[in-house]
């Protein structure tokens, strides 16, 4: 926590990002290096490792906390290039490594016993069981809740923790644990866990028939939408598909995150810090949430409303859900 | 080293005397080492089938098999987070997590990990052996060039493929099987109880796609190995996990068991699975590196 705000951690898929996302009030921004070490190795993104130099230099220049995602499981044979990225973050001078696999924990910890270790959501520790195993064998800091718990959860499992938690509050929502899903490699071959990539647009691919426009995802249909309607992403959880007699979203809608009407009671649940989704956003996205974001904890710390809707056109749809936070999403 | 093969848990919600004759079965019949029984997927399940275990665990332990009692793979409430202390006090036991906070519980005794771990590399194997785990059943979408590089480095953990059944792909908080229905998870009327395959899930086009199973999604395919089971051994892995389906499970256990052991062939595996299960696509895409739906060639 920053002067009594809760501190705003914001995602920044390119030196611009992150500069954008500095700018705009960040007090920490995650980031990762350009490989498969990372869980948003998309064409494009990310840093080498001059520019995390430069953009941790920048950042710190600001007062603003730089940390690295290492946060793919690493190939069996192949540590090397996790253990280099590890060995990276503590060289650079980095605020934090966010790490999912326990085996590189292990290492970081064991290596590098002065960096400081976040447990990122896709390790999927979801309770205080876990989360304390995590904290007492590597020394783990802070760690990123799974995005299938409810404001009261999260509020039980500070009272028993000796870590901080840091909550999404906003931007794609996974409405499986994270972590714990092979469904894009079971329609691409490429996942979150193995390459950093869910749904990737390699596999992406539409057609027209009957009048509609089809989004496939390998050989599936995720969606069919009328000419001219808007046709989301065809992320494999949010399409539409039949079950048992009904026809639509099986699993979730394709709606984004926007837990911003719920900063107050996550803030009175213990949270030390809210996270941003969205590394593969532009920077005029990032620019956007993270002002909004940051006028609004700026206001909770001075005990003032917190504005309502004031990110509804960054959306994607434009609808928005409070996600599990709210039991009735079950 | 001798192959042995493991019955998974049951991951779908039967009648509590279906549970019990198919446990009855498996402990007579069924040519297996290891038996791993327990609720996995969703504890609300649980109050229908726990007074049955301890029955199961004697008549399966009497049989001549290692009994695995499996921790559920999501725990978040209070008595969820308390159910390793019922499961370790089954005597003559072992565990087997299916989440990390089971771990810490279990005090150094020896227990297996589950494919719902983590388990991608050489250095969590390490590290999970020195807390206590004697067999890791590896994450099913890992490939085969994976499971050949991690197997070397395995250090007396036993390791083990997901060989038959549909595959686990996905746990969450929601229960989709509700959502389907129209109903709220804490209403749920326990409709997963329809569907003891689960409820398949297709495409707007009309393609087989998934399945879902309460809060858990799997594949539509039914994984089969038999047909890489030799490249598999070669790899190093020492032990097959069989997934219960309403199918006849005793005979897919002596399928597998003959395919193992290198006294059925592929083509002929196949011929008795398909005749098992007449309406089941198959699929070993993970294994090749492939989109895990996919039937390929086997492993050479």
């Amino acid at each position: 926590m920053t002067n009594g705000r809760i501190e705003l951690v914001c995602p920044a898929g390119t030196p611009a990002a992150l500069r954008a996302a500095v700018e705009a009030g960040a007090d920490a921004v995650y980031c990762g290096f350009a490989d498969e070490t990372n869980a948003r190795n998309f064409p494009g993104l990310n840093f080498s490792r001059a520019e995390m130099a430069d953009s941790i230099a920048h950042a710190h220049r600001r007062g603003a906390k730089v940390m690295i995602a290492v946060n793919t499981f690493p190939r069996a044979g192949s540590p090397a290039l996790w253990h280099q990225a590890i060995d990276d973050v503590a060289q650079l001078g980095a605020d934090a490594a966010i790490v999912a696999d326990m085996g590189l924990l292990d290492y970081a910890a064991g290596t590098h016993p002065a960096l400081r270790l976040h447990l990122s959501v896709q390790a999927a520790a979801a309770n205080p069981d876990a989360i304390n195993f995590y904290v007492e064998r590597f020394g783990v800091k802070r760690v990123v809740l799974p995005r299938v718990l409810t404001v009261a959860e999260i509020a039980a499992i500070n009272r028993e923790i000796s870590c901080e938690t840091e909550v999404f509050v906003f931007g794609g929502l996974c409405v499986m644990a994270e972590g714990r899903c092979s469904l894009s490699s079971y329609a691409t071959s490429r996942s979150p866990n193995m390459n950093g990539v869910c749904s990737p647009p390699s596999h992406v691919s539409y057609a027209e028939k009957n009048g509609e426009l089809v989004s496939r995802l390998g050989e599936f249909t995720i969606n069919r939408a009328p000419r001219g309607t808007p046709m989301p992403y065809p992320t494999l959880c949010k399409g539409r598909f039949r079950a048992g007699g009904v026809t639509g979203h099986i699993f979730e809608d394709p709606a984004s995150l926007d837990a911003s009407e719920l900063i107050p009671q996550l803030a009175a649940a213990g949270v030390t810090a809210f996270k941003i989704e969205g590394r593969q956003r532009s920077r005029s996205y990032t620019d956007a949430v993270v002002r909004a974001f940051s006028a609004a904890l700026d206001a909770q710390a001075r005990g003032a409303a917190i504005p309502v809707g004031m990110l509804a056109a960054l959306s994607e749809g434009g609808s928005t859900t409070r996600g599990a936070y709210q039991k009735t999403w079950r | 080293m001798p192959i042995s093969l493991t019955l998974g848990p049951l991951m779908f919600n039967w009648s509590p005397e279906r549970w019990r004759d198919f446990y009855a079965r498996i402990a007579d019949e069924a040519p297996v080492e290891r038996v791993c029984i327990g609720e996995v997927v969703c504890s609300k399940r649980l109050p229908f089938i726990v007074d049955l275990f301890a029955a199961a665990v004697e008549r399966l332990q009497r049989a001549g098999k290692s009994v695995l009692m499996s921790s559920l793979a999501l725990p978040t409430l209070m008595r969820e987070r308390r159910q390793i202390d019922e499961l370790i006090a089954v005597p003559g036991v072992m565990i087997e997590i299916n989440d990390l906070s089971a771990v810490p519980q279990l005090g150094g005794r020896p227990f297996a990990v589950s494919p719902l771990i983590n388990v991608y590399n050489e250095g969590t194997l390490a590290f999970l052996k020195r807390c206590g785990a004697v067999l890791a059943c590896l994450p099913p979408e890992m490939p085969l060039s994976a499971i050949a590089a991690l197997a070397p480095l395995a250090a007396g953990v036993t390791l083990e493929a997901w060989a038959f059944g549909r595959v686990p792909l996905a746990i969450s908080a929601r229960c989709y099987h509700a959502r389907v229905r129209g109903l709220a998870k804490d209403s749920c009327q326990f409709v997963c109880g329809d569907d003891p395959d689960g409820l398949p899930v297709d495409t707007l086009d009309g393609e087989r796609f998934l399945a879902v199973n309460g809060v858990q999604t799997m594949s539509h395919t039914y994984a089969d190995l038999t047909g890489d089971a030799a490249a598999l051994i070669a790899a190093g892995v020492s032990s097959f996990r069989l997934s219960p389906h309403s199918c006849d499970m005793v005979e897919v256990a002596r399928i597998f068991r003959e395919a193992a052991e290198g006294r059925c062939g592929p083509a002929e595996a196949r011929r008795r699975l398909a005749a098992e299960l007449p309406a089941a696509q198959f699929s070993n895409g993970f294994l090749h590196g492939k989109p895990g739906w996919r039937q390929l060639a086997a492993a050479e």
